[in-house]
């Protein structure tokens, strides 16, 4: 905005030179920010129900082939999973640290915690790409080469009894159907695994995305105590993120890890 | 201005929220390898609710928040997805499973819970 509006001409148009950010259809700074923001949560709204979908069908065949749902969940590392939460968890409170710098004008703070977000998001990035490859080398994939019965992604060895093997393995046939039988359904479950968390993965990089270009806005001073809306609702998206990991962390480590059943 | 300033949640109060996080988290990893029935999932369940209820109100400020709508936009997409779990879910308990039938081994298991029938 130039200076050539003069003091006094109107007061309106002092208000609004005062005040750049804020656009002439909405009342005040308040009213333009919940504005914004609620329509982050009607977006948020939708995700939900889109991730909804998905955790339904989980729990639909979870419920169906719970044995083979546990022992392939057993095959994911319980210790890298629990630590990539706790780094999900370190990401929300830099969002939410970088909001309240903004909040306060504190420039150079909200750069740092905002870099620190990005850093943790790209370690939990790093951190699931592991464990991705790991399951590639245990022929885990869905694809071609997929095996559970015997080699190195073996799940039949470890959990026989609850699997229910150790109650044919007297009868070759019933026993190599009901092999095919976990052969099959384990699919589901690394289906589904790899569905939630790719789909979990890509909101990740998504999010790294709009927090990039969060942070060189930050980095331009164009927050300020009255106007941080852009950070704000991105933040919004940053933690729904986190969320759905909070739920699918348990759904799928978890599912049971009890020893000896 | 300065009256529609929003509420500066203090700093103490976040770090608080993040600490009680990762204790539940270690807490859930922990509990799942106690047995404790069919009360495993239900726990982990209810530590994420609870996870997930701090997240919310704290972190993404629907404690703090003057605007009513997003409130009740958070309950309707709650209910809603409520509905399509509990539905789907209660429509799939009280079917047979066609899979399962090849050695009649593997016995339909409790919803939620997901223990074994006892065979």
């Amino acid at each position: 905005m130039s200076d050539s509006h003069a003091i006094g001409e109107t007061p309106l148009a002092v208000e609004h030179e005062a005040r750049p950010e804020l656009r002439h259809h909405f009342a005040d700074e308040q009213q333009q920010r919940n504005a914004a923001s609620l329509g982050m949560w009607w977006f948020l709204g939708t995700e939900i129900m889109f991730f909804g979908g998905m955790f339904c069908a989980y729990l639909v065949y979870r419920r169906i082939y719970f044995p083979e749902f546990a022992a392939a969940s057993r095959s994911l590392d319980l210790i890298v999973g629990t630590l990539n939460t706790a780094v999900l968890i370190c990401s929300s409170l830099t969002v939410a640290m970088a909001v309240r710098a903004a909040q306060m004008g504190k420039r150079k703070l909200q750069v740092q915690l905002l870099l620190a977000t990005i850093f943790f998001g790209l370690v939990f990035l790093g951190v699931k790409g592991y464990e991705w490859s790991n399951k590639y080398k245990e022929h885990h994939i869905p694809t071609f080469h997929y095996n559970v019965v015997g080699g190195n992604g073996d799940l039949i060895k470890e959990n026989s009894a609850f699997l229910g093997i150790d109650k044919v393995k007297n009868d070759p046939v019933k026993l190599a159907a009901r092999e095919a039988e976990i052969q099959k359904h384990t699919q589901i479950f690394y289906s589904l695994y790899f569905a939630l968390t790719g789909m979990h993965a890509i909101h990740m990089i998504i999010g790294v995305g709009i927090f990039s270009v969060i942070t060189w806005m930050a980095w331009k001073g164009r927050f300020t105590p009255e106007y941080h809306t852009p950070l704000e609702i991105a933040g919004l998206y940053w933690h729904f993120v986190d969320i759905v990991w909070i739920y699918l962390f348990p759904l799928l480590y978890l599912i049971d890890r009890r020893p000896g059943a | 201005m300065s009256e529609h300033s929003e509420h500066i949640v203090p700093a103490s109060l976040y770090w608080l929220i993040f600490i009680i996080l990762i204790i539940a988290t270690f807490l859930t990893a922990w509990i799942a390898t106690i047995d404790l029935g069919k009360f495993n999932t239900v726990v982990a369940l209810f530590i994420a609710t609870c996870k997930a209820s701090l997240v919310v109100l704290i972190f993404m400020h629907v404690k703090y928040t003057s605007e009513k709508m997003t409130k009740a936009i958070l309950i309707s997409a709650v209910f809603w997805l409520l509905l399509l779990l509990m539905l789907s879910l209660t429509d799939y308990s009280s079917r047979q499973t066609e899979d399962n039938k090849t050695t009649g081994e593997v016995v339909p298991v409790h919803i939620l819970s997901g223990s074994v029938a006892n065979t």
